[in-house]
């Protein structure tokens, strides 16, 4: 999936306004457009807003600065930060090797990029786990030299880095196929070595679309139950993620305390995009400048 | 596409890049394969024939080939509206677009229990009327579409921005209609960029599980779909059975995932040509 | 034919007259049974019975049973199955899965629906035996061999052991194992809770692995390999040892335990809407039937019937066991162990 960030309005000249635009279906598409997204996510987004009210804004309040609930966001998104950081390295890399080189079975790989996406993350949760757990074919000589996977929060860093790999491998690709290559050998012509070439050129022009990756890869990962929960352990303040705490509040049928952890997460989930997204504006009016 | 005679650097890239997509993807594919074959293909054919095994494929296929339409043609729309068009609130519209990325698959499915649970806003007058959404193949396909509502959409807004609107204005200048210009020309244009949205909206459509799994019901042989079927046979420690099926899931994604490669390989020049309009 | 199914007469049986009546004329004939249902020429009755994790092999089996002694309704009975942990299975029907029957891990999931008015308050004396038809109790599952030599309760909190339990907030089956842990502490510390609480929060303090449900358990510790010691229903114990550990695994019976008592209960209000009250109730009596108590015995269940206990006497060991009912029932256990806040949130508090 190509996910290259949609470009800010920022003064680019637009082929087509709204206000004198000859093309036709505007009120349609909109209309479609904002219909669906009203029923499918608009509506149903407002239950999850609204319920936690039920409990008043002190006991919302009550709810998400519990420390149980304080230590599951930490790990969830502390987790989630993390393997979006290892994320936007790998991803850039190999990003960078399918964009750059040819060699045997390269189709291959450029189509399990997106195996994540598809994979149910159970299942993708129990293979993990096999793996890393101290019997497994990983985890047992890991174990020996001391180092624990499963079952700790690195096994929760190890599932939300396989969850996000996609979304930033795809947003970068194909910036990187676009990028002028000339701009890149005018670099090195004028006498910029390689590494100068990488990080003074290539890396700021691709840092807006890596920003947008690492931004959906930390959404997501962030939000993730199904492949997380095998593998983490679940103990209490140490790896037990938020979405969890929903979990365990519904089996207590306490609708509006699930939701209150609920809307917390969404609520930083939207601050972190939202922190990225601007910096990536500003990132691409300076890269226009 | 470069040619560049491979340096040293490059191949120690080359391999640092296969090996973390190894440890991170394909290995637990392996195992997938792996666990499924344990004992043997005779094991694996039987784990596959089974009954309740063949239902889950067919609701999933059901729920998918209900779900992937439907956000393809709120994909083609709403990337109409927003590439071809400015208006307010538009960088608000396409933030709304991405959002369900980063909403927990738990709570995509409890969203839809608050709304239509007996005890949820609209409860109790589906009730009334004897209507059932959750816990049946609607509930499954309501929380499909949620999660996969952004693909088909993210992938064609930033292709038809980079388009632009040109080549429809001209055919609209030359008296041609607006469903005429639609199908003849922007379609055409999409076309690759929309067959890759459906695909990637089609694998996570049958692999998704968080969300199937709050609005499901679980009942066997009915309302369980793949992902929650290997669930099933995973806890009842039929580990060969489970891994059979996640096998088919895993199969079902690789084939749509490198005909997606092959096609774009295949079709790299005229890609190259209509992204450059 | 119907032999198995007539209820035997316990002297505790509750059931009142009137629906005793309609249950033995339903059974007895099933002519009658057939014009109580709603479409008498539908191509099959259906059932749905919502169930918890490890009844799934128990189930599949007594449906089996239980359709063919039903040849005479048009096209047969069909009992769908569904299945998870118990507390999200209480919570799917109380948000309207449509479950004709529920049968569950503990009392508590079904007063949930009682106090959401789906089934009648006094649903636990409408059946014999607290309306649980078969019962289990927590054992310890251990390596081959029993390396760490785990033989009671206090030896699961020596330094260097690790147990296994699911995460009682989750999981109705965990629930039994921190009451049988607390019940250990409580007759250990002659009565005292803080005894109680203190030799419990031990006990998690051991524990490495918290898994959502008791399936998820077993995995990690057979499987993966992870801790000494399982704390496991009998039935579930018995089961991982076939499934899973031929050879590798042991059962060893504590000194003292808790009667775990799994309950069933008809929907009042789903069958009432779907016209399967007595189809339903056939069902769960069916369920006290000698040949049904047999087959929940295969299973690993414990059951009620004398005369089949006393065929598997060799198979379950007599051990001390206190009941839900030490705790002053449900409610008062819910309330003071596992809700929001209660003991067992307080042994994870930050220090």
């Amino acid at each position: 999936m190509s996910l290259a960030p949609s470009p800010p309005f920022t003064g680019r000249p637009r082929r087509a306004w709204r206000k004198d635009s000859v093309l036709p279906g505007f009120p349609l598409a909109l209309g479609i457009t904002l219909t669906w997204l009203s029923l499918i996510f608009l509506l149903p987004l407002s239950a999850l807003l609204l319920r936690p009210w039920e409990l008043g804004l002190s006991g919302f309040w009550t709810v998400v600065t519990d420390p149980r609930v304080l230590a599951a966001l930490r790990i969830s998104f502390g987790a989630a930060a993390l393997a979006a950081t290892i994320n936007a390295g790998l991803g850039l890399l190999i990003a960078w090797v399918l964009s750059r080189y040819t060699f045997p079975g390269r189709r291959v790989v450029d189509a399990l990029v997106d195996l994540p996406f598809a994979l149910p993350t159970a299942v993708a949760g129990i293979a993990l786990t096999a793996i890393y757990a101290p019997n497994g074919p990983l985890g047992a000589p890991l174990a020996e030299l001391g180092i624990r996977i499963a079952y700790t929060p690195l096994g929760i860093v190890l599932a939300l880095i396989f969850v996000g790999l996609p979304f930033v491998v795809r947003t970068v690709q194909p910036v990187l196929e676009d990028l002028d290559r000339e701009v890149e050998e005018a670099a090195r012509t004028l006498g910029a070595t390689p590494r100068q070439t990488a990080w003074r050129v290539v890396l700021p022009a691709l840092a807006p679309a890596l920003l947008t990756g690492v931004g959906l890869a930390f959404a997501r990962a962030a939000g993730e139950y199904g492949s997380v929960i095998f593998i983490a352990g679940n103990m209490p303040l140490r790896s037990e993620i938020a979405p969890l705490l929903i979990v365990i509040k519904l089996e207590q049928f306490d609708y509006a305390g699930a939701a209150s952890v609920g809307l917390a997460m969404l609520a930083l989930s939207f601050t972190g995009l939202l922190l990225l997204n601007t910096l990536q504006g500003v990132l691409a009016r300076r890269g226009r400048a | 596409m470069n040619h560049r005679p491979l340096a040293p650097a490059g191949l120690a890239l080359i391999a640092s890049a296969l090996v973390a997509l190894g440890l991170i993807v394909v290995l637990p594919l392996a195992m997938v394969f792996h666990e499924a074959f344990r004992q043997g293909a005779g094991a694996y054919l039987a784990a596959l024939s089974e009954p309740d095994a063949w239902s889950a494929m067919r609701l999933t296929l059901l729920v998918a080939a209900i779900s992937v339409p439907l956000n393809a043609v709120f994909g083609l729309a709403a990337a109409w509206a927003i590439a071809k068009f400015e208006f307010p609130g538009r960088s608000l519209l396409v933030t709304m677009i991405d959002l369900p990325f980063s909403i927990s698959p738990v709570v995509s499915g409890l969203v839809w229990v608050l709304l239509f649970g007996v005890n949820g806003w609209f409860g109790p007058l589906l009730q009334e009327l004897g209507v059932r959404v959750i816990f049946n193949v609607t509930g499954v396909v309501l929380a499909t579409v949620l999660v996969t509502l952004p693909f088909v959409a993210r992938e064609l807004i930033p292709l038809m921005e980079q388009q632009g609107a040109d080549e429809e204005i001209a055919a609209i200048t030359l008296g041609a209609g607006p469903w005429t210009t639609f199908f003849r020309v922007t379609l055409p244009n999409v076309k690759w960029g929309l067959l890759y949205g459906v695909l990637l909206c089609n694998a996570r459509a049958m692999g998704e599980f968080g969300a199937v799994s709050v609005v499901s019901g679980h009942i066997r042989g009915l309302t369980n779909t793949m992902p929650l079927h290997v669930e099933i046979l995973y806890n009842e420690y039929d580990f060969v059975g489970a891994f059979a099926v996640a096998t088919v899931l895993a199969g079902l994604a690789l084939v749509t995932l490198i005909l997606k490669s092959a096609l774009e390989w295949r079709h790299a020049g005229e890609l190259a040509a209509t992204r450059r309009h | 034919m119907f032999d198995w199914l007539i209820l035997e007469r316990e002297s505790e049986m509750m059931i009142n007259l009137n629906r005793r009546a309609a249950l033995i004329g339903g059974l007895a004939s099933a002519g009658a049974l057939a014009a109580c249902a709603p479409r008498p020429n539908a191509a099959a009755a259906t059932l749905l019975n919502v169930s918890y994790d490890p009844t799934r092999e128990f189930y599949r089996d007594y449906n089996a049973l239980f359709a063919q002694l039903q040849p005479a309704l048009a096209g047969g009975v069909r009992v769908e199955q569904s299945h998870g942990g118990s507390g999200k299975q209480a919570r799917s029907v109380v948000d309207g899965l449509e479950a004709d029957v529920v049968t569950l891990a503990l009392a508590a999931d079904i007063d949930e629906m009682a106090k959401r008015g789906l089934i009648a308050p006094d649903w636990a004396g409408r059946l014999p035996n607290n309306s649980a038809p078969y019962t289990s109790t927590i054992v310890f599952l251990v390596r081959k061999g029993n390396p760490k030599a785990i033989r009671s309760w206090s030896d699961l909190i020596r330094p260097g052991v690790e147990v296994i339990t699911p995460n009682p907030k989750t999981s109705g089956g965990a629930r039994w194992n921190y009451l049988a842990a607390w019940d250990h502490g409580l007759k250990q510390g002659g009565g005292d809770p803080a005894a109680a609480r203190d030799y419990v929060s031990a006990l998690f303090r051991q524990v490495p692995v918290l898994d959502t449900g008791a399936r998820g358990s077993t995995t990690t510790f057979a499987q993966r390999g992870i801790g000494d010691v399982l704390l496991a229903w009998e039935n579930e114990a018995f089961l991982a040892i076939k499934e899973l550990g031929a050879g590798g695994l042991d059962i060893v019976a504590p000194p003292t335990s808790i009667l775990a008592e799994p309950p069933v209960a008809v929907v009042d209000r789903i069958v009432e809407r779907r016209g399967t009250r007595d189809l339903a109730e056939a069902y769960l009596a069916g369920l006290y039937a000698p040949e049904a108590q047999d087959l929940a015995a295969r299973h690993h269940f414990r059951p009620r019937n004398a005369e089949v206990s006393a065929r598997y006497a060799d198979k379950f060991v007599q051990l001390e066991m206190s009941t839900i009912a030490d705790f002053g029932g449900w409610p008062a256990a819910q309330a003071e162990h596992f809700a929001d806040g209660a003991v067992f949130d307080q042994i994870y508090r930050p220090q």
